[in-house]
């Protein structure tokens, strides 16, 4: 199986800090998927900057599409929080969305086909209607999909999400998470968030990160290794082929 | 009203005329570069880049008269100061992650201090008052043909570049991501601020050219949903502000830069109550 991510004896830290990632080592292959699990301050973002070529290993290796990550960024697509971003910002929701199909060195206007990418990643995200509207305008929801709409218009084959859960609007969680499920079946897609978030088949990996990684398999992830990794009571819904998980301390507002 | 217009072709008003020429002809540069200081949120890196602009005229001035140095002339010697400024503390902030405020309040005080420092020990009048609070006296055609290189310097490479401008304004981690040079054009950006506050001093002063800088664009960025809209009624107002200013400053015999900077508050005041009024009634722009 071609791997997606490699990652072996990785160790990070900043400037001469405590280590934030110590001895990591993840496999991901063609046709997983994962959640990117932990508490605060474990080095989920890190480890995410990490495969985004945004930081350097101390130690270690790591590769994405096996090359070094800031080789492969043109064959993945990433999705911040929307409150890393100004909110008064005058954008509209296409304007964002095209972003995803800028590259150095470009200059005049977009393509056609760039124009065509943004529209069919509107479409596919549900926000077809709103592509004029002011990104500012929007709810924290809807803001949270242009910016996944975005990592799409540029093709990927590997999907980053940085808390792509927290802020669904209410009554849209059931479309939110088919989207998601269905973007999985055509690419790799990692999700990070700080409570245990979703995962959704039975190939998908349960990658959880707190200082040190470990992986699982979703389908064998239960609440004895939550608590190992969380060091304190987490609960487990499973349902379907769902699994969602719940913080049960801390971190739940 | 037609005193006003029969004045304005008096030739002994050559001044006004200069004045009104290049605060219009600036307006496109101030309207695109205005927008950019207030969506990266660089308008106290701008007031420090104007402020060590005296830096540069008092050493200029100095080496001009003390020297003998015919060729440096307080333009190049604001150019230098500004530019130096504005990339200084730029390159400060990238790459060693220091404060970004602390480093801009050293380089404003630094930057005043010793343009003062070097005009004390300048021979012969000076009119650093002009610097500080600009002087519409001392324009000329030259500077009418400063301005037009400030319009080619910045409209040029915005319209180009918008693309990338604008998704680097927007995200620059993600403009990274896809590659886009986002270092090179936040410092060209720097770059260009710091021409365009040079050009703007001769018309408002060191002291007020941040406001003509930021309060056109900020009233704008209330009425606009693009960044090309925002530049363009950005420009719009900058142009209105500076016009209006100048024609209240000779009507009423006020001082031209406060005029000018009060207009554009006025404005700034006005789009803002009309935006929160607006959002209030939960209407969405």
């Amino acid at each position: 199986m071609e791997n997606i991510v490699e990652i072996s004896g990785l160790d990070f830290g900043y400037d001469n800090s405590e280590p934030i990632l110590e001895n990591v080592n993840l496999r991901i292959g063609r046709g997983q998927s994962g959640c990117i699990v932990g508490p605060n301050g474990g080095g989920k973002s890190t480890l995410l900057k990490l495969l985004l070529g945004l930081l350097e290993p101390d130690r270690g290796r790591i590769e994405v599409f096996g090359r070094p990550p800031r080789e492969a960024r043109s064959r993945v697509g990433y999705m911040p929080q929307y409150h890393q971003l100004d909110p008064a910002f005058p954008a509209t929701v296409t304007e964002v969305v095209l972003m995803g199909r800028a590259s150095g060195g470009q200059w005049g206007r977009y393509s056609r086909t760039d124009r065509e990418a943004a529209a069919a990643a509107l479409a596919e995200l549900g926000l077809a209607d709103l592509g004029r509207r002011s990104f500012a305008a929007l709810s924290g929801g809807q803001r949270q999909r242009v910016l996944i709409a975005r990592a799409l218009a540029g093709a990927p084959e590997l999907l980053l999400l940085d808390e792509p859960t927290a802020n669904i609007d209410p009554g849209a969680e059931e479309q939110f998470y088919a989207t998601l499920d269905e973007l999985r079946r055509r690419m790799t897609v990692l999700t990070v968030s700080h409570d245990l978030g979703f995962v959704s088949r039975e190939t998908d990996l349960v990658i959880c990160v707190n200082r040190q990684v470990s992986v699982h398999e979703a389908a064998r992830f239960t609440a004895e290794t939550a608590n190992a990794v969380y060091h304190h009571e987490v609960n487990l819904i499973k349902h379907d082929h769902a699994c969602f998980c719940h913080c049960a301390g801390g971190h739940q507002p | 009203m037609t005193g006003l217009l029969t004045d304005l072709f008096r030739p002994e008003l050559g001044f006004l005329r200069y004045a009104l020429l290049a605060g219009a002809l600036a307006a496109p540069a101030v309207g695109v570069v205005g927008t950019m200081v207030v969506t990266r949120r660089i308008s106290s890196l701008a007031g420090a880049s104007a402020h060590a602009a005296l830096g540069g005229v008092g050493l200029a001035l100095f080496l001009q008269r003390v020297l003998l140095w015919n060729w440096c002339t307080p333009t190049l010697g604001a150019v230098a100061g500004a530019l130096g400024a504005a990339l200084l503390v730029g390159i400060v902030t990238l790459r060693a992650r220091e404060r970004e405020d602390t480093v801009i309040g050293a380089v404003w005080a630094l930057g005043m201090s010793l343009g003062l420092l070097f005009l004390n020990y300048t021979p012969g009048y000076v009119d650093w008052q002009g610097y500080l609070f600009g002087n519409i006296l001392l324009l000329s055609a030259s500077d009418v043909g400063l301005v037009l290189a400030l319009d080619a310097v910045v409209l040029i490479p915005a319209v180009l570049f918008y693309n990338s401008i604008l998704a680097m304004s927007f995200d620059a981690t993600f403009a990274e991501l896809r590659g886009i040079r986002v270092e090179l054009i936040y410092l060209a950006l720097l770059a260009i601020t710091a021409f365009t506050i040079v050009v703007l001093i001769n018309v408002v002063g060191i002291i007020l050219v941040i406001a003509l800088l930021t309060l056109p664009a900020a009233a704008a960025g209330c009425l606009t949903r693009h960044l090309w809209s925002m530049m363009t009624v950005s420009a719009l107002l900058a142009l209105l502000a500076v016009a209006g200013g100048l024609l209240a400053s000779y009507c009423y015999q006020l001082p031209s830069g406060p005029a000018i900077v009060i207009l554009a508050s006025a404005f700034y005041g006005i789009a803002l109550i009309r935006h929160r009024w607006k959002r209030s009634r939960g209407a969405s722009v």
